[in-house]
């Protein structure tokens, strides 16, 4: 069963500031979602390889070449906040 | 002569022919757009000038006799979630708002080779979360059968788009059926190609191993030609495949006798709606009289579809959308350190669907429960495509309907996300299998479109499009429309 405890521990994991009413919503609502999911511990998945992927590709190279890329400014100019060639942020530490 | 009912193999010949010109083409569409784009509200932005513009060309090259493509001209909408150079792209969602991408999808990038029209960029659920298009951060999109019910999701704005002509075509993406349940819910044709068959550079990523885009049309054969152009490796999207592209059209024969098809009987169990089962049936002996051969089969593990595919989606959305963070571009909420300015960003820019997403998926992922969730949900997963590819040594393909219920009432599930999830329970499987699904319209129940999947073996389009093709020839269900 999930808690609130848990609710509030993913949420800082995922990077999501909570009100006291998501909160309580999502401990509900994740918790009927994973009890529903829990059916597929009815099967019997021992000797069964988990598929991350559907197709059989292996690696995938490529030249290691200088190819086209953007233009900085270009990817620059979206940024909320920058300083000459880089994207500011607020401290870190 | 309606320009805005036709499909675009015929208007792509009145084009060539000279009968009529791109930018009337062009004009009549906006001027559709203009009646009736109040009540659908399939568009979240337009591009009439470019639009028009890119109709002049088209019609300047067919004066100077040009050997043109067989898509030029023909007006094209595209959904959010494709970057665009120079046009913005919100993927429905208030945290991209104001985001113009700085280049080209590969989807768009051979789209202008064919020189589509663009006429704009159509709603969906935000980050292609949804099956109702009633998660888009700006506003819901009406089925234009009905006003008051969902077109289906999460390409909802593309697929009522092209049934209330206000696009020819369209292109939609599908992750867990949101190209094809739209097609249904919307009386148009929807696939959703084998995994690797269109390349994904270009895409804003939510599932990474099934995200697919795909054509949204008016008829097969148009299907087809929208399916040629997009289709093919791409080295840019290390996940395309190899395989040669045939061309679709030669597939387009109306001939069926001896294919095998067969009918997951789980597709036909309890929560399917009679209207919708009546409508199979209808199809199944269509099909019959046509000389295919149609049996019952199995697929033991699809019931597990569903909650595999809610943790395995949203597990690899948790990761994709970790990037969404206030630094390189769309929405900044500041806060004092780093950390806070994440959360503040992500929780104003996201809406709930995407937070719960978010949510379940880090659950998922997270110490402790990575075993019991996410890597038994990527075993069930295997035990799913080795049901499919049990099914296909006995048949050429499958045949279900695409969504258990006809089109359901706005804001009917949206307090209910188990609800809201369960409309995907007749694609979810051909999703997580990565083989293709190829939704058409097959009937009503009532006033409202119902459509059936055709299921096949990776890399078998062609077939499906045969199939398909001879099935709407026999049928004609497409020469209906909404009225609007």
């Amino acid at each position: 069963m999930i808690t609130r405890k848990d609710v509030e521990h993913v949420a800082l994991l995922g990077r999501l500031e909570l009100s006291e009413e998501e909160i309580e919503v999502y401990t509900k609502q994740l918790g009927r979602i994973l009890d529903y999911a829990s059916v597929l511990n009815e099967l019997d998945t021992e000797n069964v390889p988990p598929m991350a992927h559907v197709l059989p590709l292996q690696n995938v190279f490529r030249q290691d070449a200088v190819g086209r890329h953007l233009d900085p400014e270009a990817v620059l100019s979206h940024a909320p906040d920058r300083e000459d060639r880089f994207f500011r942020v607020p401290r870190l530490v | 002569m309606d320009l805005c009912r036709m499909p675009a193999h015929e208007l792509g010949r009145l084009l060539r022919e000279r009968k009529v010109s791109a930018l009337e083409l062009t004009d009549a569409v906006f001027s559709r757009i203009d009646a009736v784009e109040d009540k659908v509200k399939a568009y979240l932005l337009l591009l009439r000038e470019e639009a028009r513009s890119q109709a002049r060309a088209v019609d300047a090259a067919l004066a100077a006799k040009e050997e043109l493509p067989p898509l030029a001209g023909v007006p094209l909408a595209v959904k959010d979630n494709l970057c665009m150079t120079g046009v913005e792209t919100t993927c429905a969602s208030k945290i991209l708002k104001g985001f113009v991408p700085p280049y080209d999808a590969t989807v768009i990038e051979r789209l202008k080779e064919q020189r589509v029209v663009f006429t704009g960029k159509t709603n969906m659920d935000e980050f292609a979360m949804g099956s109702s298009t009633e998660n888009s951060g700006f506003y819901p999109t009406a089925n234009p059968w009905d006003l008051k019910r969902v077109p289906g999701g999460s390409s909802g704005g593309s697929a009522a788009a092209v049934a209330a002509g206000e696009a020819v075509t369209a292109i939609g993406s599908d992750t867990g059926g949101s190209i094809r349940l739209p097609a249904a819910f919307c009386g148009v044709v929807g696939l959703k190609p084998t995994y690797g068959r269109v390349s994904r550079y270009g895409l804003v990523a939510f599932a990474s191993s099934l995200d697919q885009i795909g054509p949204i049309t008016r008829d097969v054969r148009d299907c087809a030609l929208l399916l040629n152009a997009i289709a093919g490796h791409d080295p840019r999207d290390s996940t395309s495949a190899p395989q040669e592209v045939p061309d679709y059209t030669e597939f387009l024969v109306p001939e069926i006798k001896g294919f095998r098809i067969g009918i997951p009987k789980e597709y036909v169990a309890e929560g399917i709606a009679p209207a919708v089962r009546d409508v199979l049936a209808e199809a199944v002996h269509l099909l019959t009289r046509m000389g295919a051969v149609v049996e019952e089969t199995s697929l033991p593990h699809v019931s597990y579809s569903l909650p595999a595919y809610y943790l395995i989606a949203p597990a690899e959305a948790s990761s994709n959308l970790a990037r969404y963070d206030g630094v390189r571009y769309g929405l900044r909420v500041e806060g004092e350190d780093v950390v806070t300015m994440y959360k503040k960003t992500r929780s104003r820019g996201f809406g709930a669907e995407v937070k719960r997403r978010i949510m379940l998926g880090t659950y998922a992922l997270s110490a402790g429960y990575y075993d019991a969730y996410y890597l038994k949900a990527l075993k069930v997963r295997t035990l799913i495509r080795r049901d499919f590819d049990a099914a296909f040594e006995r048949f050429d393909m499958l045949l279900s309907p695409t969504s258990p219920t006809p089109p359901f009432r706005i804001g009917e599930k949206v307090d209910d996300p188990l609800a809201m999830y369960l409309t995907d329970i007749c694609t979810l499987a051909v999703s997580l299998a990565g083989v293709p699904g190829l939704s058409i319209p097959a009937g009503f129940a009532g006033h409202l479109p119902v459509g059936i999947q055709l299921i096949g073996p990776p890399f078998t389009e062609g077939k499906l499009l045969r199939v398909a093709y001879a099935f709407e020839q026999e049928a004609g269900i497409t020469a209906k429309r909404p009225v609007l």
